[in-house]
């Protein structure tokens, strides 16, 4: 699991770089434990940004004068950042998006649409979160194809057990899974997955919103036709994602939205599409927040993902030991040494919504709520979780404070 | 902010909910859903012979304890009101009941209004009285 490779990161030398943690929050210090959610941005991104806006900014492509120039070459260069975090063949398979959502969607609608019928199988996870399940879910009900789901175990991981019988539905076209559980942490088998799916002869697309920003993710060492990112999670800021997508399979495919760069040549009975990645994005794009994705990507790699994933590794299996002191929690999902930085956990007796109310009146934030997987939460029997998360800049005294949290939640409702 | 919001009387209703359970073949019912968490609540409505006033008002499902405690306060308040009565009864008459500071928390509103919401769902398909204003959390089939 996580390799020591480099030196370890220094986390409170880190926040130094986060004005958020400067301020408090009713009275107590920040303890943000939501960055599964979110991350905060470091000073350095939000910088490169203003910079940005205040010496080069002018909307990008087919500007024929010089700021315009430098603006596309920013963006492109953003394109290039992109392309190396993933280790992608190419820039022409890199495309931005506002975020993982619209990536996956692109690819229900641009490929499932053409793709799938009657008689091909669609297949997502238990641990998906609705972006990588409902866009599935729906195209296969319009083109009539099948929807099938792999079951988790009581551990939170996939049951790879049922691939067999999911097989016998029909031609399997399409398997769709999170390299990371947003809810539960847990790391998927992706390359198992892949090299299942192909041999079906269905494509592999992955949501690696919760795997990007936290650890090394190689498009072509794990052999993946699409996986969506999104730069928000990753110390970058809102509005920009991207899309890796294999070349022979975006250059079959019908663009997704129209207008704009995407377009080669319009007559009144016809149009051609611009060449790749363009030809999937429509309009102007949020090209200073992809040039902030990419000052994040710059910052987060600096910092070594090595030593991020190591990092967060150290901080969920603390996280985990001191929850487990406490009888009257419940904690879901894998083994720490099977999963990433997120843990979602119970308080007996008291609802998460309450659970999340108290511990921010002590300037802790955790989640609570389905995290925008409904199916799983059915499977574990319950109706939302509390979750804390952690990144590069999380500390063991947040961990602290959370417990400490939890004891006054347990007053409260005593 | 914890401690205003946790008072005694919140966290005795949400501990002994009153009017918590299940009225078979009830002239009302309706399912609410809170889509930020998930949290459901049913409730049934049996009416009194005149079949206008509320003669009996359960609740069912689960959730945090702001939206449970008001709920349970519902109860309270709707039993032997008329079902016109209750279909427009303002949401503030039910806050001041719960008397906690929400104002200032949009998401806990919703938890605390998702009873009297449903309610008023329920009376809307038995009655025809008024949906409530700013309605949100209902299929568009429940309506029907």
């Amino acid at each position: 699991m996580a390799v020591t490779v480099g030196p370890k990161l220094d986390a409170y030398t880190l926040r130094g770089d986060f004005p958020i943690f400067e301020h408090s929050v009713h009275g107590q210090p920040l303890s943000y434990l939501d960055s599964a959610s979110s991350s905060q941005k470091p000073r350095q991104v939000l910088d490169a940004m203003r910079e940005f806006y205040e010496t080069s900014y002018a909307n990008v492509h087919r500007g024929v004068y010089d700021l315009a120039e430098r603006a596309t070459a920013r963006y492109e260069a953003a394109r290039e950042k992109v392309r190396a975090l993933i280790n992608a063949p190419s820039t022409a398979e890199v495309i931005f998006t506002r975020n993982v959502t619209e990536g996956l969607n692109l690819v229900a609608y641009a490929w499932g649409l053409d793709n799938l019928g009657p008689g091909d199988v669609a297949v997502v996870t238990e641990l998906e979160h609705h972006a990588n399940f409902v866009p599935w879910q729906q195209i296969a009900k319009r083109t009539g194809a099948e929807f099938r789901v792999i079951g988790i175990d009581d551990a939170g991981e996939l049951r790879l057990d049922g691939l067999e019988e999911i097989a016998k539905a029909g031609r399997v076209q399409v398997v769709a899974a999170n390299l990371v559980s947003n809810t539960l942490g847990t790391i998927n088998p992706i390359d198992r997955l892949t090299a299942w799916a192909h041999e079906q002869g269905a494509i592999m697309v992955v949501d690696a919103a919760q795997a990007v920003p936290h650890r090394r993710v190689d498009v072509q060492a794990l052999g993946v036709d699409f996986l969506g990112f999104t730069s928000h999670k990753l110390c970058g800021p809102t509005g920009a994602g991207a899309l890796y997508g294999r070349r022979e399979l975006l250059e079959r495919m019908s663009p997704f939205e129209m207008g704009g760069e995407m377009i080669r040549k319009v007559t009144i009975e016809e149009t051609t599409w611009n060449d790749l990645p363009y030809k999937f994005e429509a309009g102007t794009p949020a090209f200073v927040e992809a040039y902030g994705m990419g000052a994040a990507i710059d910052y987060i790699t600096e910092v070594g993902l090595e030593a991020i994933e190591e990092h967060e590794h150290d901080l969920v299996g603390r996280a985990i030991e001191r929850l487990s002191e406490l009888d009257w929690v419940t904690v879901y999902g894998p083994p720490p040494n099977r999963r990433a930085g997120i843990v979602s956990f119970n308080v007996e007796g008291v609802h998460p919504h309450d659970v999340a109310q108290i511990l921010d009146s002590q300037g802790v934030c955790v989640r609570a709520s389905h995290h925008c997987t409904q199916p799983l939460m059915r499977r574990l029997g319950v109706t939302a979780t509390a979750r804390a998360s952690f990144y590069l800049y999380s500390i063991p005294e947040e961990i602290d404070r959370l417990i400490d949290g939890l004891h006054k939640v347990r007053k409260v409702f005593a | 902010m914890d401690d205003q919001l946790y008072r005694e009387i919140i966290l005795d209703h949400y501990k002994n909910p009153r009017g918590h359970g299940v009225i078979e073949d009830a002239d009302a019912e309706a399912e609410g859903m809170n889509p930020l968490c998930g949290d459901e609540v049913s409730i049934y409505v049996a009416f009194a012979e005149d079949g206008e006033t509320i003669e009996d008002v359960k609740f069912s499902g689960r959730g945090c304890a702001i939206s449970q405690a008001a709920t349970s306060m519902l109860m309270e308040m709707a039993k032997g009101r008329t079902a016109t009565e209750v279909a427009t009864l303002p949401k503030d008459e039910l806050l001041e009941e719960i008397g906690v500071p929400l104002q200032n928390n949009p998401t806990r509103l919703k938890c605390a209004l998702l009873g009297l919401t449903t309610l008023k769902v329920a009376l809307h398909k038995a009655k025809g009285t008024p949906l409530p204003e700013g309605l949100s959390g209902f299929d568009e089939l429940e309506l029907k």
